[in-house]
């Protein structure tokens, strides 16, 4: 069983890795897709402008992917502080 | 065999399948009736959890919305699927494993407070039934454009169905109808979307497509010549005097983040999201679930985007400068329904397409006694509302013909149009049912079997929850038949009021042991009372202020709800530490649901 040390741990790399992947969150939406658009529209890849991709699609693919590693960090993160269902 | 003919027997066979569900997931127990007994796998729940979020609305209007909106209608691509990170990192997990029924029952418990568990009820019901009046219109409204039949009988027949499974299943059988809408409305909406990528760009995959060239084939449809389909767009934009289609439009920066803000915090407080979660069988399963979720609601919110570019320049190019004789087939078949309308402001006989409203008001049309359309010089149906000097636009287009006559402009077969008839019901219908759950649990679990009879047994509680569910189907039936006028007004109010009451409560509530019941009660009602203030002012109070230059910092009132949250976060905190520390019991309550594991202290 998890002592109370490992408990305090376990929660503050939860914290850490959650700051992390919103900060991303944070930035490909609301920095890429709204604030810097206009700049990044200068930026053309495969036909799509950097911001209007960001904006129109590249958002939803990095959240999909954000929660899939969130997912897969905290599945090691139970086991290593022995705190996952039994 | 014709339209009509496919349209009713895919929709009765969509019908007949989800009451086939619904007797094969019957609920027994009260675990069963409201979160399906934990037993469901978190990839049967992300569809479900796909379905029940996306309704009516994401379904039929939103890509039309982003084709008339270009890049500033990215806010509801964003701002629906954003909501999902926060789910999965900020909410699911802790809110499994606390593992009990409803929201209003976490707040209440957190919070060691009644009446903070009865401000969440009052919330969690007219959020919900906000939302569900709109869902039960869209029943009825695609009824009576695929099959003919008038809308009260299309909200009808959809409330006979919502009734069945809901009523009889509870969760359980809604969780399972909601997994075969899922498959049924994805389907509609990938299929004609592939065709019209393949038609114009040659590219099976609508979410690539729409950034390549166009072929050969796409080049003859639209009557143009070679080069980047976005480019295109963006040149006939401007050169009919809008401003480009992949550039910002109309609303201001500021706006658009407030905007996007609200409405993903609001989806991440919305009470029929958040219960999903709480249907799987382990913490792990609930996490791993958000992510099912946004990936299969991404698939549908990556291909509208698309849907709606390759909808916009066709229907530019199509019908800009025709003759009214020489348009294409589908405005001709869609100008029955009144979704499309034409009034030769010029009388030149071609159909003009520009910037600004052709008419000032809602659509009306001359007809006949019998009700059938008066036709003008060149067959067109008249329009009486007045039209708008101001543009030389000729051309009314309502945002839902764009999915509506995909089909069509695909040239694809008649089953596909049926297709889509029941894909639209299936949005609609999973998403009032997971509404309608929300409804009939906050009153048979927060207020009977929790505040007026708590000494009920589990079988009655049973009872009484159908009793409720059924007596909320009627009720949204009868908003269905007699939409309140402010229907669409109040979008923006389930989203403020989700953004400023619920998520800011949970977070904290899971985040913060030294958050009090005071903090949580004065921060809901300062932020409830400054959303909906600001929102009732503009909407309803006085519209005629409803622009920028009256705005708080230039925030409309569909954003406003980001600040409502800051205030309810701000108030949370200083009263929280100016007021005793929680129990001990309720901070080790806090301490347990951030571990998987049950943890003895």
């Amino acid at each position: 069983m998890a002592t109370k040390a490992n408990q305090a741990s376990y929660w503050k790399e939860n914290l850490r890795y959650i700051v992390i992947l919103l900060s991303i969150w944070f930035a490909v939406s609301y920095l890429f897709g709204i604030i810097f658009a206009d700049a990044l529209d200068n930026i053309h890849i495969a036909g799509f402008p950097l911001g209007f991709w960001f904006a129109n699609q590249g958002s939803e693919v990095i959240f999909v992917i954000l929660i899939a590693v969130y997912v897969k960090l905290m599945n090691h993160l139970d086991i290593k502080y022995d705190v996952h269902e039994q | 065999m014709s339209i009509l003919a496919w349209t009713w027997i895919i929709v009765g066979a969509s019908f007949a399948l989800y009451i086939g569900i619904a007797f094969w997931a019957k609920a027994r127990t009260t675990g069963e009736f409201y979160v399906a007994a934990k037993q469901v796998h978190p990839v049967l729940n992300g569809m479900a959890t796909g379905a029940d979020w996306m309704s009516a609305a994401s379904f039929i209007s939103m890509a039309g919305l982003i084709s008339f909106m270009g890049r500033d209608g990215s806010m509801y691509l964003m701002g629906w699927t954003g909501g999902y990170v926060l789910l999965a990192m900020l909410l699911a997990p802790y809110l499994r494993k606390y593992g009990k029924y409803t929201v209003p029952m976490f707040v209440g418990e957190r919070y060691y407070s009644q009446s903070a568990r009865v401000v969440a009820v009052v919330c969690a019901i007219f959020v919900s039934f906000t939302y569900v009046a709109g869902q039960m219109r869209g029943v009825g409204v695609v009824f009576s454009r695929f099959l003919e039949v008038d809308i009260n009988t299309g909200v009808m027949i959809g409330m006979a169905i919502v009734f069945f499974y809901a009523v009889l299943g509870g969760m359980k059988g809604i969780t399972y109808t909601q997994v075969a809408q899922y498959v049924v409305l994805i389907t509609a909406y990938m299929i004609p979307a592939i065709f019209i990528s393949i038609m114009l760009t040659g590219n099976p995959i609508p979410q690539l497509g729409y950034g390549g060239t166009l072929s050969e084939n796409g080049m003859a449809v639209l009557g143009t010549n070679s080069g980047y389909l976005l480019e295109k767009l963006n040149q006939v934009q401007i050169d009919l005097g809008f401003s480009a289609y992949t550039a910002g439009g109309a609303k201001s920066t500021i706006d658009v983040f407030m905007i996007t803000f609200a409405l993903m915090v609001g989806t991440a407080g919305l009470p029929h999201i958040i219960i999903r979660f709480f249907t799987t069988p382990t913490i792990k399963g609930a996490r791993a679930s958000a992510g099912w979720a946004l990936l299969f609601i991404a698939l549908l919110y990556t291909t509208a985007p698309a849907v709606a570019s390759f909808a916009r320049l066709n229907m530019i190019n199509t019908l800009n400068n025709k003759a009214y004789a020489e348009a294409p087939s589908w405005f001709k078949n869609w100008e029955k329904t009144g979704l499309v309308a034409w009034k030769d402001k010029n009388n030149d006989g071609k159909l003009q397409y520009a910037k600004g409203t052709a008419f000032k008001g809602k659509i009306a049309f001359e007809k006949e006694a019998a009700g059938v359309f008066k036709k003008g010089r060149y067959g067109e149906n008249i329009v009486t509302t007045p039209m708008d000097d101001k543009s030389t636009n000729e051309l009314y287009i309502d945002n839902d013909i764009i999915v509506l006559a995909n089909p069509e402009i695909a040239k694809l077969p008649a089953w596909v149009i049926a297709l889509v008839a029941a894909g639209g019901l299936a949005a609609a219908l999973s998403t009032a049912a997971g509404l309608l759950l929300v409804i009939a649990s906050a009153f048979s679990h927060d207020l009977i079997k929790n505040v007026i009879l708590p000494n009920t047994t589990e079988k009655n509680e049973l009872i009484y929850a159908r009793i409720a569910a059924g007596g909320a189907v009627i009720v949204a039936g009868y908003f269905g038949i007699h939409p309140p006028g402010f229907v669409a007004q109040v979008v923006a109010f389930a989203f403020g009021l989700a953004a400023s009451s619920f998520f800011p409560v949970i977070i904290l509530g899971i985040f913060w042991k030294r958050a009090t019941k005071e903090g949580a009660m004065l921060g809901m009602i300062c932020g409830i009372i400054f959303t909906a203030s600001y929102i009732i002012y503009f909407k309803f109070v006085n519209p005629s202020a409803n622009n920028a230059g009256n705005w708080l910092w230039g925030i409309s009132p569909e954003g406003i709800g980001t600040i409502g949250m800051l205030i309810n976060f701000g108030v949370m905190y200083i009263v929280s530490k100016m007021t005793k520390e929680p129990p001990q019991k309720v901070q080790d309550m806090v301490q347990n649901l951030r571990y998987p594991r049950e943890i003895v202290s």
